[in-house]
């Protein structure tokens, strides 16, 4: 293989480290056992950064910026910092701001133990919302013969949308609407059952976050999401010629 | 066409010009359109078929004359008589007077600071020619720096020429051009993109309409210097949906520079060729964000994506892309023209040029205005402006549409550029100057701009999405009287993390109008918070009850 990919060498939370100029700031922090907390990213789809999570403060060439560490490439001479308190802070914040617009009542969630919305509230010391809930009215689409989308757990990370477009290949998930009123969708706002491009392959249910896609006859703490299968996927296709 | 051509074109329509004894223009820009002007243009048109005018007195509807507040305006040339407010009932003693005696009754003095204290560059043929017409841009010299361009320069010296003029963004960021076309140009694609972001939302901003508008052929032409600068052979423009005036008139300037060999293949008989097409936005403000607008022109839905990469290496279909503004390119061909020292020789030391701003609110002549930088809050407001109306004492003025801030009566000698008005915490944006007087709430003020933000958020990003909702919900319980001290910090925070963490620049700004506020009318907030939080219920997105409105004849409506 020619040597075409340059490596830089960047420094994160007082480690020395190096990767290849493809690589993200993530990435690398990954393969250093470096935790960088992530909602929307998943390992396998590309990058959105929407949900502000991985936010890093990133000091290049004497200016510090907060980057999502997700979609930012490396860069030679990066200083990075991962978990600053200010960073600590404005996580759970945002933390704050999705439980107060969706209606997440993890009680009598599917997903409860095994929710990644839950578990970053967890791990990152998210105890109160101080902000007033929106309780919107959103509905539930239970018209596919074996899965169910919930609009009130969802958080509109898009991880559905991404793995139906570009590992599935049917581009059913969308997104509609803007500002509050924003919704994923299916087809062109179908219910899911009269959504025609659906494949019913079920990828979307087990790359979802929350507890906002499930697959029925599961109850409360009882939906386990499986995922291994997204990083194969993407290794075998990039394989091919 | 050739060199030879253009000049003996722009001879000919010139000369033309000059052989008829009268001519008559009439506002068609979109304030006077809205009084309908289009039926005045036609009424006159009656008028002058009827006393036998037609030949030597031809009337035509302009772009934007600038004193919007007079309008509909009507002008008489060559005697340079300027008639405001007139109506249809006017035509007949209008056309009369062509020739003889003007009527003082509906004369606008064209003497007064708002004419005179104005440097039109960018706005120079706005106005005086009719728009529709590529021989009347041809007349007063379009497409010569073009030709210039193309004939005399090479493309990096055109860059270089456009770097020393020190011409900046006039989309509200203030990035330098010259900067922009050089990393547009170094990038190594044979396919390149240039855009002209014509989808200006801003409330209260409306420069690039009316250079749209009003000389759509000047910014056809800095577009085709663009792409020769930068080695770009196809250019969009992405004008908003709204803008139909705007796009109508693009689409017909760039059919009759098509037609006139202006565009197309081999421009002036030279290697260079260059196409250009209009695509219309959707309705989203932040569709003007340029990696959202990218997405808008590919057909997909307009939401920002992260930056590095920028468009400039990776735009539009992963091929780089110039995006200039509109008021940006409109400077260009006045570099190429009168040269870049020329250029420079306006402006501070950091903003160079002028800058065309839109002039509304709580002030005696509001519309369109063109002043070299540097010229100061109070020159505009006051001198140009006529000053605040009805008795009415000055508060504030509102610079850069959401985006921006509040600049007090303290701050009215900062001479207009980009960092001066950064150091007062309001920015230059696009050129919203937006004037309050004491009867404004500056909480009212704060609340009405994220009111805008979050009907206007795109949804991506949770900070923007979320955060101004509850930003907007706590304006709104300040402004009713219902929130605490607590929630006043709760506010700041948010402001904080929202400014800090959102996705795209809407984000980013979305918290400018509410701190801006807080840093110089920071006791109107204090003053309407309550020490006993009220349990009442306000629903998230709703608005505080409107205050009575009086009705044409007294009555409440």
């Amino acid at each position: 293989m020619p040597s075409s990919v340059r490596v830089k060498t960047l420094r994160i939370d007082d480690l020395d480290v190096a990767g290849d100029e493809q690589q993200t700031i993530f990435d690398v922090a990954v393969e250093h056992a470096i935790p960088i907390p992530t909602l929307c990213h998943l390992d396998g789809l590309g990058a959105v950064g929407a949900c502000r999570m991985c936010l890093v403060e990133v000091t290049s060439a004497n200016q510090t910026r907060l980057q999502p560490a997700c979609a930012t490439p490396i860069e030679e001479g990066m200083q990075i910092v991962t978990n600053s308190p200010r960073l600590q802070e404005y996580r759970r914040m945002i933390l704050e701001l999705l439980f107060a617009e969706g209606n997440h009542v993890c009680a009598v969630c599917v997903s409860n133990g095994h929710c990644e919305l839950q578990g970053l509230a967890q791990s990152l010391g998210m105890t109160h919302v101080r902000f007033p809930y929106h309780y919107p009215q959103r509905s539930v689409d239970a018209s596919h013969r074996r899965f169910v989308v919930d609009h009130n757990r969802c958080i509109l990370c898009t991880r559905c949308v991404r793995v139906c477009a570009e590992i599935e290949g049917a581009h059913t998930w969308d997104v509609m609407g803007a500002s509050s009123q924003t919704q994923v969708i299916t087809d062109l706002n179908q219910p899911w059952a009269e959504a025609e491009t659906c494949t019913g392959c079920g990828k979307c249910i087990h790359v979802c976050p929350t507890g906002a896609l499930f697959e029925k006859g599961y109850s409360v703490a009882e939906m386990h999401k499986r995922r291994q299968f997204l990083p194969y996927l993407r290794a075998m296709r990039e394989r091919e010629p | 066409m050739n060199p030879e051509e253009l000049h003996q074109l722009a001879e000919q329509h010139a000369h033309a010009r000059t052989q008829i004894p009268h001519r008559i223009r009439v506002c068609a820009g979109s304030s006077c359109m809205g009084l309908h002007s289009d039926q005045l243009v036609n009424a006159i048109q009656r008028e002058l078929k009827q006393q036998g005018l037609e030949k030597t007195c031809p009337v035509s509807g302009v772009g934007c004359m600038g004193l919007c507040s007079a309008g509909p305006l009507v002008a008489i040339d060559p005697d340079g008589i300027l008639y405001q407010h007139v109506s249809e009932a006017d035509v007949s003693a209008i056309v009369a007077s062509v020739g003889n005696e003007p009527l003082e009754q509906l004369r606008c003095p064209t003497d007064i600071p708002f004419f005179t204290r104005q440097k039109r560059v960018v706005l120079e043929h706005c106005g005086q020619i009719d728009p529709e017409r590529i021989e009347d841009a041809l007349a007063v010299g379009g497409y010569t720096a073009l030709l210039t361009a193309l004939t005399e320069m090479t493309p990096a010296e055109v860059i270089t020429h456009v770097m020393r003029s020190g011409l900046r963004g006039r989309g509200g960021a203030g990035y330098p051009t010259g900067l922009k076309w050089t990393t547009v140009a170094k990038a190594r694609n044979p396919r390149k993109f240039v855009v002209c972001n014509g989808d200006e939302g801003d409330p209260g901003a409306f420069m690039d309409r009316g250079v749209m508008e009003g000389d759509p052929h000047r910014v056809i032409e800095a577009m085709a210097i663009a792409g020769y600068a930068v080695g770009a052979s196809e250019g969009y423009f992405f004008v908003r949906g709204e803008y139909t005036t705007s796009v109508k008139r693009l689409r017909k300037a760039i059919m009759q520079a098509e037609r006139n060999g202006l565009l197309g293949a081999n421009i002036f008989g030279t290697p260079f060729s260059f196409t250009l097409e209009v695509r219309l936005g959707a309705g989203a403000f932040v569709s003007g964000e340029e990696t959202a607008l990218i997405a808008s022109i590919e057909g997909r839905r307009g939401t920002p994506t992260p930056r590095p990469p920028y468009p400039a290496e990776q735009g539009l279909w992963g091929c780089p892309t110039l995006i200039n503004n509109v008021a940006t390119l409109a400077s260009i061909p006045p570099i190429i023209n009168h040269g870049s020292e020329w250029y420079a020789s306006m402006g501070t030391a950091n903003s160079k040029g002028t800058h065309v701003f839109a002039l509304t609110g709580k002030v005696v002549n509001t519309g369109l205005i063109e002043v070299p930088l540097g010229t100061t809050l109070r020159e505009v407001i006051f001198e140009i402006g006529g000053g605040i109306p009805n008795g009415h004492s000055f508060k504030a003025v509102q610079m850069g549409g959401p985006s921006g801030g509040c600049i007090p009566a303290e701050h009215l000698d900062t001479p207009l550029g980009y960092e001066a008005l950064q150091r007062i915490g309001a920015m230059m944006g696009s050129g919203g100057i937006l004037v309050l007087d004491d009867t404004s709430s500056m909480v009212e003020v704060a609340r009405f701009f994220m009111e805008f933000c979050m009907t206007e958020s795109c949804g991506k990003c949770v900070p923007c999405r979320v955060g101004t909702v509850q930003m907007h919900h706590l304006l709104t319980r300040i402004s009713t009287g219902t929130a605490t001290a607590h929630d006043l910090a709760l506010l700041e925070s948010l402001c904080d993390l929202v400014q800090h963490t959102s996705l795209c620049g809407l984000g980013r700004s979305a918290p400018n109008p509410v701190l801006s506020t807080l840093r110089y009318f920071r006791n109107e907030y204090e003053a309407s918070l309550t020490s006993t939080p009220s349990n009442e219920l306000i629903p998230l997105t709703a608005r505080p009850p409107a205050p009575p409105t009086q009705g044409p004849n007294g009555k409440g409506a």
